[in-house]
């Protein structure tokens, strides 16, 4: 056995022992997803059928579906968001690997933050797929800087407030029907400003009226990751 | 076997639980608990189901807060000092607490970053040749028996070397071969000089393991004797007695 290592490093600085753990933890998500693709398939499966059902129920010319896609776009995302939450902390739930995480003597917030980077990056390989593919089905240019920007912003938002969420949902035994109860009405605020920014990029709106559901979108994200920041470690607590 | 750090005297007594006291609700678990650990001790926390036993572990985890009382682990007040009591402490319960998607190498590699600990890749080679797992280093978690999974999460538990080993009913769901080969890795982890607790129903298990014994019922310790002060005498009587009382 080598010699007794029971403390961090004592040089690493709290910043750096904080990376570290987000990162483990990220790391450790991504690992498990990119061997099992539950989480990933399920919430691309459902994305594609989404916008395959939309794309044969609403039958319309070119401007009126410019005009639903941003709509169409961020259903589809929230729906799918939602399954991936869902499941991304029922999975440390039912193996009782909580608790392990819960035991590391780091601050808790670094757990949290390493699943909303790992959760964050899910979603936006489900979009960067799903978009390529509504652009084919709706004959629709999603390729445009400021429409990915409010996408990054949007997902952003509605992962950081569904981490934690799904984090206080987890301890319920409805946990699939609670997230959604819980999530919907606390991200109105974010679906609402992405889809109003994202439409007026598409239907090609001045840029002024689109900045201050921009600044929505960035207040919203701050507020809420200071929130979870604080909370985090009294979500978790029995 | 590396020699053990001098403790300072406040450390001479691993875990001091004073008057604690554990409420859900209305229901209280535990009823104003009193029990000091020595450090090196092996304690066999014993009882019937609903004593209490996995509350107190959890809450020595701090992964629970007491409602009243005082609780110190390795000198560190819980709850306030939980992260410096997390550092010197390896729990391992009936769940493993691993991933399945994960090989065992790669659990303990995450652990590992999880907990800092410095030259991880050397660490692992020698916790995965502590619990008998090196040849299988690179199998997934979720291909591994039940007895397997359990070594391994004593790997985990210990692969950042703490002073405090828990172990809540770790033989649950073991077969007789399973449970052996755990035993044998529980004197292995206990001949290393940590102070271990363990709770367990299976009492031939806890004599054979422990140097001491407590009997927990209905929120607080009703007994308590010593593997020196039983000779003579058997574990089952001595618990049928204390829980007759």
């Amino acid at each position: 056995m080598a010699g007794r290592t029971s403390t961090p490093p004592q040089r690493e600085s709290p910043a750096a022992g904080f990376l570290r753990a987000v990162s483990a933890v990220a790391w450790k998500d991504l690992a498990a997803e990119f061997r099992s693709r539950e989480l990933f398939t399920a919430m691309l499966v459902f994305s594609l059928l989404v916008i395959l059902i939309f794309n044969f129920a609403l039958e319309l010319d070119i401007r009126t579906r410019e005009a639903v896609t941003a709509g169409v776009l961020w259903v589809t995302f929230a729906f799918a968001g939602t399954l991936g939450l869902n499941r991304s902390m029922s999975i440390e739930k039912d193996q009782a690997s909580l608790d392990g995480l819960l035991l590391a003597p780091v601050d808790r917030s670094a757990i949290y933050f390493g699943k909303v980077l790992s959760n964050l990056t899910f979603m936006l390989i489900v979009e960067a797929i799903v978009l390529p593919v509504y652009s084919f089905l709706y004959n629709v240019n999603l390729l445009q800087p400021g429409l990915l920007l409010i996408l990054l912003l949007g997902s952003i938002g509605y992962i950081v407030v569904g981490t934690l969420l799904a984090a206080m949902a987890v301890q319920s035994r409805t946990r699939d029907v609670m997230l959604p109860i819980l999530l919907f009405p606390v991200v109105i605020p974010v679906l609402i400003a992405a889809v109003k920014a994202s439409g007026g990029f598409l239907t090609g709106d001045d840029p002024v009226s689109i900045v201050p559901w921009l600044n929505l979108l960035i207040v919203y994200d701050v507020i809420f990751t200071s929130i979870a920041f604080m909370v985090f470690d009294y979500v978790v607590e029995e | 076997m590396p020699s053990l750090p001098r403790l300072s005297a406040s450390e001479a007594s691993m875990i001091e639980v004073t008057k604690l006291v554990k409420r859900f609700g209305t229901k209280t678990v535990l009823g104003g608990l009193d029990l000091e650990v020595r450090t090196g001790e092996f304690v066999a926390l014993l009882g019937p189901n609903g004593a209490g036993k996995t509350t107190f572990l959890r809450i020595l985890a701090s992964l629970s807060h007491p409602s009243l009382g005082e609780v110190r682990v390795a000198g560190h007040r819980l709850p306030q000092q939980a992260a410096a009591v997390r550092a010197r402490l390896g729990v391992v319960s009936h769940m493993p607490l691993l991933y399945g998607d994960l090989t065992a190498e790669e659990n303990l590699r995450f652990y590992g970053r999880l907990y800092g600990i410095p030259r991880l890749a050397e660490r692992i080679d020698d916790v995965l040749g502590l619990i008998g797992l090196d040849a299988r280093r690179r199998d997934l978690v979720r291909t591994f028996s039940r007895g397997m999974q359990q070594r391994l999460a004593i790997g985990r538990a210990v692969l950042h070397d703490p002073d405090v080993m828990l172990f809540d009913e770790p033989h649950t769901g073991l077969d007789q071969d399973a449970s052996a080969m755990l035993d044998t890795v529980l004197k292995s982890v206990a001949a290393r000089g940590r102070t271990v607790v363990m709770t367990s129903h299976d009492l031939v298990r806890a004599e054979a393991l422990a140097s001491r014994f407590d009997v927990l019922s209905r929120g607080v310790i009703v007994a308590s004797t010593t593997r020196r002060q039983l000779r003579g005498s058997n574990l089952l009587t001595f618990y049928k007695h204390s829980l007759a009382d």
